[in-house]
């Protein structure tokens, strides 16, 4: 039949779309392109499947077949196995995982935690899922989340407060992540757009703040919020130190934001901004309905990397005494009870935080696809 | 603020200057690019500006609409005259549509979003007004089928005339063509061209930068000619093909029509 077809005569413009060859395409076309392509790739392929099968099976072992779920402390979890260490003792994670999350957030209150990340979850679908019905009132929803979350978590207004300092575990390393992802863009898209104002003044304000919270490390401004804001406060004046946090790791966050936001801007065509010119639209409407639009598309690369090392630069807060995840479960270690258990604890730190920032890659490279209209103009 | 009656009033006379300039310099730095430039515009006339590359052409009609600000002499668009006055400057620019050598459509939306952006956001249309017009304008285009495809889906010319279709549906009074054909394949060069003598014949105020001389030929009444960022000759176009003044039009004209 294929043979027919080759030997056949077309008529000009007649020729079918034939299929390509099948050993360039389907499963046998990608494993002879990826793997059997040449020597040197099929010795790397057997090197890599040997690897593998001698790495895979024994940490599968440890951390899922032989590992122990419950137990009364190490002693005991270790005797429930063949010969101690021979799998993970997750029953060290379990009994802690509540201090994990909530820190020492008082019991009765804790509802108050779910209920802010049962409403934090609808915020995230409110504004990544785009078909969802009634789109506006979720956005609305989303920006409110902030300030609803703030008061669920610190109470007052109707709620008994809780201090700031109970706060520890994931709990404390979400409210440092969510918030800072949430200020910094807008305040880094303000940045970027300042920086590149034809007003001389608002454009050395921008400068000099981008390059001075750039050129310091995220743990000297930790530092400074912890130890000399009070000497620049009025004497007696208490700023929750929570809050001074939050407000270096935003706008340090914001400055890396602002310049790759920059980035976005200046790979548009100078035509864009002429054609939204030319249309009439003023200065925030071309921003916002044309500029914008195009130039967060081209950054989503470098927004979403500056939000994942954002995330994980949180854990830096234990340096200044405030216990996050990593903090929580550094001090869990010294419990006489659970001597020796730093690799699971470590493991399941790892993991957290590589679901949270895998999810945030995933989303990015889906969001990058959805906008792909094929032009890069 | 000039009063818009005035201007209203009189525009059924064909011969009221809807464009005046005078005396106009403007520099790049210390560049001199257009050298006192003296030009009137009747309503419902078509000029042809051509001219060597860097002769300040397309300057001269980005400084009608602002893109390029001038630094001396006086531009008058329909009565109101070009300054810092940013008003002034918006009441201008949505008057004058412009076309751009490289099409400059929005990327990021669809063909029918481009029309209907700017009479949506600048002239408060109601939406479904807006695209009923814009489909209105892409007919008029001749491309209403491809009204849901983006811009990087769409041909070179077929780029075009959706960027022709933007700018008529804000129902601008003078229409700024800068070489609108010089990025297309030549085989979309007449489809582009087909729109804008249509265009033509209704009666638009139209000035186009461009080497087409048939198209200059066919609906100009006028061909201007520039050099070094002067104005050098201004005739009608049989006139200026077959009889040229001056030495460097001649030489421009042996240039462009025999290769």
């Amino acid at each position: 039949m294929a043979q027919n077809q080759a030997k056949q005569a077309y008529a000009a413009g007649a020729h079918p779309d034939l299929p390509p060859p099948v050993r360039t395409t389907g499963p046998v076309g990608w494993i002879r392109a990826n793997l059997l392509s040449s020597p040197l790739n099929i010795t790397l392929t057997l090197l890599s499947a040997w690897l593998l099968w001698s790495i895979v099976p024994p940490v599968l072992n440890w951390a899922l077949f032989d590992a122990i779920w419950s137990a009364t402390d190490r002693k005991d979890c270790w005797a429930q196995m063949d010969e101690p260490r021979a799998g993970a003792c997750w029953a060290f994670i379990r009994g802690s995982f509540r201090l994990f999350i909530y820190g020492w957030y008082p019991e009765p209150e804790r509802w108050r935690v779910n209920v802010a990340f049962v409403l934090l979850l609808l915020a995230i679908v409110g504004v990544l899922r785009d078909n969802l019905p009634g789109k506006k009132y979720w956005l609305w929803f989303a920006v409110a989340f902030p300030f609803i979350g703030a008061w669920l978590i610190v109470g007052g207004f109707g709620l008994t407060p809780v201090g700031t300092q109970k706060l520890g575990g994931i709990l404390l390393t979400v409210i440092i992540g969510v918030t800072g992802i949430t200020f910094s863009l807008p305040l880094g898209i303000a940045l970027a757009l300042g920086r590149r104002s034809k007003l001389p003044a608002l454009r050395a304000v921008c400068v000099i703040f981008i390059e001075f919270i750039r050129g310091v490390p995220l743990i000297t401004l930790l530092f400074v919020a912890s130890t000399m804001l009070t000497y620049f406060l009025p004497p007696g004046s208490t700023f929750d130190l929570l809050m001074r946090v939050l407000i270096m790791v935003t706008l340090f966050s914001a400055a890396y934001i602002a310049e790759v936001v920059r980035g976005g801007l200046q790979g548009l065509s100078s035509g864009q901004y002429e054609a939204a010119d030319s249309l009439g639209l003023t200065y925030w409407k071309a921003h916002r309905l044309i500029i914008l639009p195009q130039a967060l598309k081209i950054s989503i690369p470098g927004i979403v990397n500056t939000f994942i090392g954002l995330y994980k630069d949180s854990v830096l807060v234990l340096i200044i005494g405030m216990m996050d995840i990593l903090g929580l479960g550094r001090a869990r270690l010294n419990d006489p009870d659970w001597l020796g258990l730093a690799p699971e604890l470590y493991l399941f730190i790892a993991l957290f935080f590589f679901l949270c920032c895998f999810s945030m890659a995933r989303y990015s490279l889906s969001l990058e696809k959805k906008l792909e209209t094929g032009h890069a103009q | 603020m000039n009063n818009p009656d005035d201007t209203q009033n009189i525009s059924v006379e064909p011969a009221e200057p809807i464009i005046t300039i005078n005396g106009m310099h403007k520099w790049f730095g210390d560049f001199h690019v257009l050298k006192n430039i003296n030009l009137e515009v009747r309503r419902g006339e078509r000029i042809v500006i051509c001219g060597p590359s860097g002769s300040g052409k397309s300057t001269l009609i980005r400084c009608i609409n602002r893109l390029e600000e001038h630094q001396q002499g006086t531009i008058t668009v329909d009565g109101t005259e070009l300054t810092q006055d940013l008003k002034n400057i918006e009441i201008i620019r949505s008057e004058v549509g412009m076309v751009f050598q490289q099409f400059n459509l929005f990327p990021h939306l669809t063909a029918l979003e481009n029309v209907t952006l700017a009479p949506i956001w600048v002239r408060k249309m109601p939406r479904a007004e807006a695209e009923e017009s814009a489909m209105k304008y892409l007919e008029r285009v001749k491309i209403p089928e491809q009204a849901l495809k983006y811009p990087g889906q769409l041909s070179g010319g077929q780029q075009q005339r959706v960027a022709i279709a933007r700018s008529l549906c804000m129902n601008p009074r003078i229409m700024l063509f800068d070489e609108p054909t010089s990025a297309l394949d030549p085989e979309m060069i007449k489809e582009v061209l087909d729109v804008m003598i249509e265009l033509a014949e209704s009666g638009m105020t139209m000035l186009v930068v461009t080497h087409e001389m048939g198209f200059a030929t066919a609906v100009a009444h006028r061909v201007i000619f520039m050099d070094e960022g002067q104005i050098i000759e201004e005739r009608p176009p049989r006139e200026f093909f077959e009889n040229p003044e001056h030495e460097r039009t001649k030489l421009f004209l042996s240039q462009i029509l025999h290769h």
